[in-house]
């Protein structure tokens, strides 16, 4: 698998991808900054999480608009994977690859720790190597991943398998709906932490799978992603 | 504008700026002349007790500053030692707490992009972030907002520029209700062989100017930080700058990226004292004139004169030395990061500082006269007196407490609460190298970037030891950092200190700071641990009253692989719980003595350098043969409460036959020097005999067990309602506003 990481000004979890996905794949990424207009020859690009533009506006706003993300987009219409995490997942939603938003998190303060999210839907090279329902613990640590959108389009994204991962108890409870609790850090809508496009060759989310990849980081959840992907995409 | 629309100099102004009758006359000799509106500004921030360590110096050279394994003791922008394979690490903490007081977001921000920047401009990635946080007490009407917004402030700095934040410490007490401290702690790594300096070399090299725009934010900043505060502080606001982070994150990799080719001679940061201070340091190192042109200073604002020019401390710049010809190497890496890139001026070989804008000279002042005058005071100081013993009744538990409540009161006490509240505002795992964070470890620790050798760090002052013996809490200090290092099994290499105290005009705050240094010498060479960098914060005093004196210890240690550095929780039920060294019950300036007993006396407990040396080779030893499963040095609180902390962040309880008929001096004593560790029960044996080989007291205190505290008379403490005692009191004493 050949894999492309976007470099922006304020990327900060660039290196993290690049590790995760160097030890899945055995081949390094190319780094590709922000002003450039061409993608080489890619099966994958990852969006890495950060503070791109210092989250200056709204977080992932102006990175949607460089330069290189024309080309990301192109590259997506033709069924490239992209992954979004965390600050990528804002960015492709400000691009427009994925519907709704991702605003301040409900208690209004940034957040770092281990979550448990509940797979919700295997049929996708990011999460074919888990079983749907199963429980993974990732790291999340962002300050907006509430993520929002309308009625019609939560119901559209339910009901066609576009809810990729669901922030859950360590029992794998998510219900009630719509509420806030404790196992949910940002108060999303619906409790989603992640999301496919249509076609489910387009994952952002929130949490970091990219650092729960080895037992050095004491949690390896994440790697299954990875080894998927790698998988699918060789 | 012409030299004659400057203001007049007098001595009247000289003391607005900071300046004594003594001091002012001493620049009048120095130049031969009335200084200018602006050499007087550049003189007074330059002799300011800040930038000048004038009260503090002749102690400070007290302390022991080298070792093998020191590359670089104090005087540059950090220290630097040896870890192995030509890999340098690069570190140093600094306070930032009269702006954080006045501004708590933006006082604190700027604190850690500060701190940030000293150990970048060395040629270091930086990799680790810690702070050490003192507030006033929980009651007082402005503690919650200061924590608040201090917090905030460096999740929002520390959090962008893509560092963790892996571990500190906080503190509240009423001695801080009108000076909060923020101290923050940078740790980086760099190649031994390509480290940065700031002295300037090279008579007409370029200077060149790097980063943010120059603005009026933060003139005089350094005087501030040089003088008490009283009711009227908060008018001095405007003096606190604005951080912004994200200038920061690319002048990192700017710099990062520059430090890959060979164009650099010298570079320094411009913190404290902005323009001035980098200039002045950088020429007067190489025995060098400098003369600047201030009509090329990137400025964010119209209209702005030499003098604020000079003075501003507008964040996010660097000045730096280049090689003659590297002027277009240089910049186009600063325009790739998009930041702003100009020659403001060169070096010359006069001596003197040069000021020029719109062709005029505002500054010609010779810098070693000056820098060399800077005043050295060797100021009259009172030894603390001693505390008198405690009765030995104290020792006795009260009869009306289950040793459960007495536990669950300690726990939930607001020093020793679980203070994840803050900790979960920080990012501590990005860049995928943390192996420990606040909570897991008595240290944290995070591996070199592409290695598996790891380093761990931690923070350290008792301040209320401090206040009850300068002397002994400032040895405590250090042989805490000490242990803490040793408990997950790094090897501690070198420390950071940050001296937070009151007036030193007083001769009784004097005495607290001569004693803690005399304390934190002893026990830095009695450990090999020696000082590499430092900063000095006085005048941490509002109406008259002084802050506790708070050494606060910063430290770095190594480990071969950090793999093999052992957390605090308890990992498998059955495993043996063995106390390492031992204790006489001391419980004065305890925890238990404060909150179940309500008082605050004693002595604080003795540090026996040696026996701290011994305990902490002997714990090291075991976790390098991979003889540990958890291990937790003992602190705040004592025994109880240590082997409970392991508890709970492992689920597993303990059952403790070893304390069958304790006291409360056993329980909670804080004698230092020693660990609690846990064992694989066919390991506990072997674990003995080594401690006896070595001479170390080791006992059995029980072995891992169900999900509480048990033994010692059968009462059985669950880990969840200790959990829940230590979990609820910060977030619920924060919401408690909302």
């Amino acid at each position: 698998m050949k894999a492309a990481v976007i470099v922006f000004p304020g990327s900060n979890r660039e290196r993290d991808a690049v590790a995760a996905l160097e030890a899945a794949s055995g081949t390094k990424p190319h780094l590709v900054w922000h002003r450039d207009t061409e993608l080489p020859k890619v099966d994958l690009i990852l969006v890495p999480g950060g503070f791109s533009y210092g989250d200056y506006l709204r977080s992932g706003a102006m990175a949607a608009h460089s330069p290189i993300m024309r080309e990301v987009k192109a590259r997506a219409d033709q069924g490239v994977r992209v992954l979004g995490i965390c600050n990528g997942f804002q960015i492709i939603t400000e691009a427009g690859l994925l519907p709704g938003a991702l605003m301040r998190n409900a208690k209004l303060k940034f957040i770092c720790r281990t979550v448990h999210l509940r797979v919700e839907n295997t049929d996708s090279p990011f999460t074919a190597k888990y079983r749907k329902g199963q429980i993974v613990r990732y790291p999340v640590a962002h300050g907006d991943g509430n993520y929002w959108t309308d009625a019609e389009t939560v119901k559209r994204l339910d009901g066609e398998g576009q809810v990729a991962f669901r922030y859950v108890s360590d029992e794998g409870d998510a219900a009630p709906r719509w509420n806030r609790n404790d196992w949910n850090p940002n108060g999303s809508l619906d409790n989603i932490a992640g999301i496919f496009n249509a076609k489910r060759t387009v994952l952002g989310l929130m949490p970091h799978p990219e650092d729960a990849v080895s037992a050095f980081h004491g949690n390896t959840d994440g790697k299954p992603m990875f080894d998927g992907l790698v998988e699918a995409l060789s | 504008m012409t030299t004659a629309q400057q203001p007049a100099v007098s001595l009247e102004m000289a003391r607005e700026f900071g300046l004594s009758e003594g001091e002012y006359n001493n620049a009048l000799e120095i130049l031969g002349r009335q200084p200018t509106y602006t050499e007087l500004g550049i003189i007074s921030v330059m002799w300011s007790e800040h930038c000048s360590y004038k009260s503090s110096k002749k102690w400070l050279m007290t302390l022991p500053t080298t070792g093998p394994q020191v590359i670089c003791g104090p005087g540059e922008n950090a220290g630097v030692v040896d870890a192995g394979d030509g890999d340098a690490i690069i570190f140093k903490m600094e306070s930032h707490n009269h702006p954080s007081y006045i501004e708590p977001f933006q006082g604190a921000a700027t604190g850690v992009g500060g701190i940030l920047r000293d150990v970048f401009t060395m040629g270091a990635r930086p990799i680790a972030n810690m702070n050490a946080l003192r507030f006033g007490a929980p009651e007082h009407p402005k503690t919650r907002h200061l924590v608040s917004g201090v917090v905030a402030g460096i999740a929002h700095y520390g959090n962008c520029v893509g560092v963790p934040t892996v571990g500190g410490e906080t503190n509240f007490h009423p001695a801080y209700n009108g000076n909060i401290l923020v101290n923050a702690m940078t740790v980086g790594v760099a190649k031994a062989d390509r480290i940065f300096y700031s002295a300037a070399a090279g008579v007409g090299n370029p200077v060149v100017y790097v980063g943010s725009k120059t603005g009026r934010d933060g003139i005089h900043g350094a005087t501030m930080a040089s003088a008490e505060f009283s009711e009227d502080s908060e008018e001095k606001r405007p003096t606190v700058q604005v951080g912004d982070p994200f200038t920061e994150k690319l002048l990192i990799e700017a710099c990062l990226e520059l430090m890959e080719t060979d164009a650099i001679v010298a570079i320094q940061d411009m913190g404290a004292a902005g323009l001035t201070s980098s200039s002045v340091e950088m020429a007067g190192k190489g025995g060098l004139g400098i003369e600047l042109v201030l009509d090329d200073v990137p400025m964010r604002e119209e209209g702005m004169t030499p003098y604020e020019i000079m003075l501003s401390e507008s964040q996010e710049r660097m000045l730096i030395i280049l090689k003659p010809g590297r002027e277009e190497v240089a910049k186009a890496i600063f325009d790739k990061w998009e930041l702003d890139f100009a020659v403001i001026g060169t070096l010359t070989d006069t001596g003197k500082l040069v000021i020029k804008m719109h062709g005029q000279t505002w500054c010609d002042m010779p810098i070693a006269p000056v820098s060399n005058a800077s005043p050295l005071y060797d100021r009259p100081w009172e030894p603390t007196p001693a505390a008198a013993e405690l009765e030995d009744a104290v020792r006795v538990l009260p009869a009306d407490k289950t040793l459960g409540d007495i536990l669950e009161k300690i726990m939930a006490c607001p020093d020793q609460a679980s203070k994840r509240w803050i900790w979960e505002q920080y990012d501590s795992l990005v860049n995928g190298d943390t192996r420990f964070m606040s909570g897991q470890a008595d240290a944290g620790v995070v591996r070199l970037p592409g290695q598996s050798k790891g380093i761990a760090v931690t923070t350290d002052c008792t301040p209320r030891y401090c206040l009850a013996d300068p002397v002994r809490g400032g040895a405590q200090a250090v042989a805490e950092a000490y242990r803490n290092l040793s408990a997950v099994g790094a090897l501690p290499l070198a420390v950071t200190d940050n001296m937070n105290f009151g007036n030193p005009e007083k001769p009784r705050i004097m005495g607290q700071f001569v004693g803690a240094i005399q304390g934190m010498a002893d026990a830095c060479r009695a450990l090999d641990f020696p000082v590499v960098s430092g900063n000095v914060s006085l005048y941490n005093e509002t109406n008259g009253e002084a802050i506790l004196p708070t050494p606060a210890i910063g430290a770095v240690g190594l480990l071969p692989d950090a793999m093999i550095a052992v957390g605090i929780a308890f990992k498998n039920e059955g495993d043996t719980i063995l106390l390492v060294g031992e204790g006489t019950g001391h419980l004065g300036q305890s925890l238990y003595l404060r909150e179940i007993l309500g008082r605050e006396d004693g002595p604080p407990p003795p540090v026996d350098l040696a026996v701290e040396r011994r305990n902490g080779e002997f714990v090291r030893g075991l976790i390098a043969e991979g003889l540990v499963v958890s291990s937790h040095d003992i602190q705040d609180g004592g025994l109880l409460v240590t082997v409970a902390e392991m508890a709970m962040a492992g689920g597993i309880g303990a059952n403790l036959s070893g304390l069958d008929g304790a006291d409360a001096g056993t329980l909670f004593g804080e004698d230092q020097g020693r660990y609690v560790l846990a064992v694989r029960a066919d390991k506990a044996a072997t674990v003995q005999e080594k401690a006896k080989a070595a001479g170390v007291p080791v006992s059995v205190l029980g072995k891992t067990n169900g999900t509480a505290l048990t033994g010692r008379g059968g009462e059985a403490i669950t880990i969840a309602r200790l959990k829940a005692a230590n979990e609820a009191w910060l977030p619920g004493y924060m919401a408690a506003a909302e």
